[in-house]
């Protein structure tokens, strides 16, 4: 495919399929951050796939103007792993919800991650049972109201990012779905890495589980209940920045402070390193009243699997299955 | 590939017969897991195929790895017929059973006629392991084997005797019984020593063990030159197979479809990805296709069935043939997906090593019970063709025919073989892969335009376009789709329409396969209607059954859907029609629904396949004498 690539605008991957997911759902701006990262990344749509499950989610491929496939329940990942050993040259997205991977398909997702395959893995987490009209899922926190647990779910839910950290991934990134900055960012981050790369996008579900994620993402607290990691720089946060993040040796646990306030100082602060994963894994469970962590967590380098998958073309293929064919002792009665 | 057979040969060897009269013999090698009974197996089978022998194997044997030794249960077997004439089937009754221990003998005495000849390991006939095969008597001391002639050996003494140089103490010494009775075996049948020498210097690398093995090889064979019992151990040479002029090998039937698919991907210059989970009997597939890249296939050893089908299934998306393989459990996980690839219209290879069902079953025991599941089974209105092989070395033309018909119309396509077939060797003329014509694929050429989803009218296939192709980027998915632009679609007429599409699609593979064919006999009568690895054993049957005089006939299926075109017909010409299966009654179903017809049933569901003795008793019971005044 040495033709050239036309540059082509964040329109040009939009489909011309009518999009069905109800108004004011998270997975609009999902996709639109898609189309704009894939611009911004000077996609080719040819060497694209999306491939993903079923549910909500799920239907973003046929709104993606590259090769798509929307499969079956949780599989996604086992497709998608076929597509990229088959053709390891091709950029290969999987698009998957928190039912949809973490449920009937946290098999696969597990073993995409541990295999590091070179998939950059969506999952797109809005806590609750979509298209199946509003079940609770294995996200759902614990006395989520729904129809098949009326006085509310009782069961634990699952972290997607702790998941992740214990499957082995290379990557784990954490973004919310409105933020039309960042995600299209981090999206190419995901994109960029070598490696499975695991992004847990918020998003919200207007109509079964609207707003669940508020005490995280509404605009006038965001500033103080997210934290924007960056690789290299202190874990600070705040409108004013001036509060931060430092590690408690007696807890082994992350606990907020602020600059000036009982003696602390910068250089009391954690400075973010993506590649080392006991802090990874501290960030990826901070919960409120400690800010939630969003942008690149986790980020180290790992063979891939696909780059030791790679196909030997024989100069004389023919000859090599003659060769198989007489493998062993011959009686030869010619 | 089996018709290969020289009939003039065959008529110039009845006048070369052994001393005894016998073209050909069965043997059955009986024992502990830890014996080595499956490696003697093979090991005598390669030497009588490199004897000139045609020959055809049963192994028997448990599912546990190391059963606990000397119990009944633990028992695993191997059992060839061998000789110089044509052979279809392992054979009914063994006339030599070598058995390792107690257990080994009563579970094997069933089978045997009387005159039989058994030797035994007398050492191993202590009262623990007595015991331990729940006897409360030793059978060599009672008259239990009267009618049977019986030669006692106290083959781990001698083994020990024959190692001892080589440092090897008791204990040892017991891991080289194995060699000691086969170089007993192939002295009795005149075999040759050289390939089993060949792989004992091969596969031990250990200076010690090679040189202790080699000489309780060469031990055993000259027990047999020299001891004094030669009047009960006569030897017994048989005469060359009466071959066709060509190259020959052994094969099984894990090594025909492996070899099937290395081909098939080569005729039809596409990339092929074996995609699969561990499973009895189906692993060893997998097995003899790693590290095979070089030969155009890939493997991919997935976290589970269902993740094995779908990897196949993006392979074929991606361009790749995609192929999975499993037994019956696992090929009931992968049927969701199955859904999708035909939804999709991708092509893809299932290959089904039957076992015996439902559930876990009985994984090494053979069984012909997933024809329902591959013809049925599946959620929807979601028609797949099914192919089923017949023998060990017929896994190699039907595999490639499987892929033949999967690029052809751009489906999903079932592949049937069992654990018989699948660990069952035989003599296998190799094929010329330069006489195939090539596999040709819907794949598009520089000059195709349009939508992915136009299809070729006579085959329903589609375009079969790959990412990487700027041409044609398009989506697919599970969710029903427009007939032609391949977008979702919820409509009424086109979903009515996409059905009967695919209905068509599989209905078309018809009009390209042969017409059936009768393999022997000639209608009028009875017609012995069966599909798989019955074959062998049914050939048999019905030869000797047509010798008898009576007027039957044999058809054998490859096609199970859909059926060959004329079948209806052809059956329609015979009296009788009798289906012989290994389950309750699945192709007879199959039968009487797409044909309407009326058949008689022989079913078995013990695990092991029939005997011709079974075979033409029920044979006896349907067919008439044939009358030769009746004969046009
Ligand atoms: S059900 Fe929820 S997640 Fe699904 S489309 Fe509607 S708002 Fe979006």
């Amino acid at each position: 495919m040495s033709e050239a690539v036309r540059e082509l605008t964040f329109k040009d991957y939009a489909t011309d399929q009518e999009v069905r997911w109800c108004p004011g759902c998270g997975d609009y701006s999902i996709l639109k951050a898609v189309h704009r990262a894939l611009a911004d990344a000077k996609a080719d749509p040819a060497n694209t796939v999306f491939v993903s499950g079923i549910g909500c989610s799920s239907r973003l491929p046929y709104y993606v103007e590259t090769y798509g496939f929307h499969t079956i329940h949780g599989r996604a990942p086992a497709i998608a792993t076929g597509v990229k050993l088959a053709n390891p040259a091709l950029d290969v997205w999987v698009i998957t919800g928190d039912g949809d991977g973490l449920s009937i398909g946290g098999n696969h997702l597990l073993h995409a991650l541990r295999r590091n395959v070179n998939l950059n893995i969506l999952m797109l987490n809005n806590e609750i049972y979509g298209l199946t009209k509003g079940q609770y899922s294995p996200t759902s926190r614990i006395g989520t109201e729904s129809p098949s647990s009326p006085h509310g779910s009782l069961d634990t839910p699952v972290q997607p990012g702790l998941f992740a950290i214990g499957a082995g991934a290379t990557f784990i990134a954490r973004a919310v779905d409105i933020d039309q900055k960042g995600l299209p960012v981090i999206l190419n981050e995901a994109r960029n890495h070598v490696g499975a790369a695991f992004v847990e996008i918020l998003q919200n579900c207007i109509v079964y589980n609207a707003d669940v994620f508020d005490d995280v993402v509404a605009k006038k607290t965001a500033a103080d209940t997210q934290i924007h990691v960056v690789h290299g720089e202190p874990l600070v946060y705040g409108k004013a920045r001036d509060k931060g993040l430092r590690l408690n040796p007696r807890t082994l646990a992350l606990e907020a402070v602020t600059l000036g306030v009982d003696g602390v100082t910068e250089a009391d602060i954690l400075v973010h390193d993506e590649t080392n994963p006991v802090l990874a894994q501290l960030l990826v469970t901070l919960r409120a009243p400690l800010p939630v962590a969003m942008g690149v967590i986790h980020r180290r380098q790992a063979p891939a699997f696909d780059q030791s998958f790679v196909e030997h073309k024989p100069a004389v293929r023919r000859q090599r299955v003659r060769q198989l064919l007489h493998k062993g002792n011959i009686l030869d009665r010619r | 590939m089996r018709g290969c057979f020289d009939a003039e040969a065959q008529v110039a060897n009845m006048g070369s017969e052994s001393r005894s009269g016998k073209l050909s013999y069965v043997v059955r090698f009986a024992g502990d897991s830890g014996d080595g009974i499956q490696l003697q197996g093979q090991q005598f089978t390669m030497a009588s195929a490199l004897g000139g022998n045609d020959l055809a194997t049963l192994p028997d044997f448990p599912a546990e790895i190391r059963a606990p030794a000397g119990t009944r249960y633990g028992v695993s077997a191997f059992q060839i017929h061998f000789g110089g004439e044509r052979i279809t089937s392992p054979g009914d009754t063994p006339d030599v059973l070598i058995a390792f221990n107690p257990a080994a003998l009563v579970v094997n005495l069933p089978q045997l006629e009387p005159g039989a000849l058994i030797l035994v390991d007398e050492q191993a006939f202590t009262e623990q392991r007595l015991k331990r095969a729940d006897l409360d008597r030793n059978p060599l001391e009672d008259s239990s084997l009267a009618t049977f002639e019986v030669v006692r050996i106290d083959i781990s003494r001698l083994t020990e005797e024959a190692v001892k140089p080589f440092g090897m103490g008791a204990k040892d010494s017991q891991r080289c019984k194995n060699f000691w009775a086969l170089g007993l075996m192939l002295w009795m049948f005149d075999q040759p020593r050289d390939p089993t020498v060949a792989w004992i210097e091969r596969r031990f690398a250990n200076e010690a063990l090679r040189n202790a093995n080699l000489a309780a090889l060469n031990a055993g064979h000259a027990y047999g030159e020299t001891a004094e019992l030669t009047r009960v151990l006569a030897q017994h040479p048989t005469p060359a197979a009466p071959l066709a002029r060509a190259e020959y090998r052994t094969i099984t039937g894990a090594e025909g479809v492996a070899l099937g698919l290395l081909a098939a991907g080569e005729l039809a210059d596409t990339q092929v990805m074996f995609c699969s989970y561990p499973i009895t009997p189906a692993s060893s597939i997998l097995h003899h296709l790693a590290d095979l890249e070089d030969a155009g296939v890939s493997t991919f050893q997935a976290e589970d069935e269902i993740a094995a089908i779908c990897a196949a299934i993006g392979a074929s998306y991606a361009g790749r043939l995609g192929v999975t393989s499993s037994s019956g459990p696992g090929i009931a996980l992968k049927t969701e997906a199955m859904g999708l690839a035909v939804a999709a219209e991708l092509p893809l290879i299932i290959v089904n090593s039957q076992r015996a069902g439902p559930s876990t079953g009985m994984p090494t025991k053979t069984e012909q019970s997933d024809l329902y599941q591959a013809v049925y089974g599946r959620n929807g209105d979601t028609p797949i063709p099914v192919l089923a092989t017949r023998s060990p070395g017929d896994c190699f033309d039907t595999t490639i025919e499987a892929v033949r018909i999967a690029l052809r119309h751009m489906t999903p396509v079932m592949l049937l073989t069992d654990g018989y077939i699948a660990n069952a060797s035989e003599l296998w003329p190799i094929p010329d892969i330069d006489h195939y014509p090539p596999i040709a694929s819907t794949k598009p050429t520089e000059n195709t335009e349009g939508s992915v989803f136009q299809r070729d009218p006579s085959t329903l296939g589609r375009v079969w376009a790959a990412p990487g192709d700027r041409r044609f980027v398009y989506r697919v998915g599970g969710i029903e789709k427009d007939i032609e632009t391949g977008n979702i679609s919820y409509d009424a007429a086109n979903h009515q329409a996409m059905t009967d599409m695919r209905a068509a699609k599989v209905a078309s593979v018809a009009d390209f396969i042969p017409d059936q064919v009768i393999e022997q006999g000639s209608p009028g009568g009875l017609a012995v209607v069966a599909w798989g690895s019955t074959y062998g054993t049914l050939h048999q049957a019905v030869l000797e059954s047509i010798r008898a005089g009576l007027d039957v006939a044999q058809i054998h299926l490859r096609h199970l859907n859909p059926l060959p075109g004329n079948l209806g017909e052809l059956l329609g010409r015979f009296h009788t029609v009798l289906v012989p299966e290994l389950n309750t009654g699945q192709l007879a179903t199959l039968l009487r629904d797409r044909l309407l017809v009326r058949v008689a049933q022989l079913n078995k569901v013990t695990g092991q396949p029939f005997t011709v003795q079974e075979v033409r008793q029920a044979i006896q019971q349907h067919a008439r004498p044939r009358l030769k005044e009746v004969r046009p």
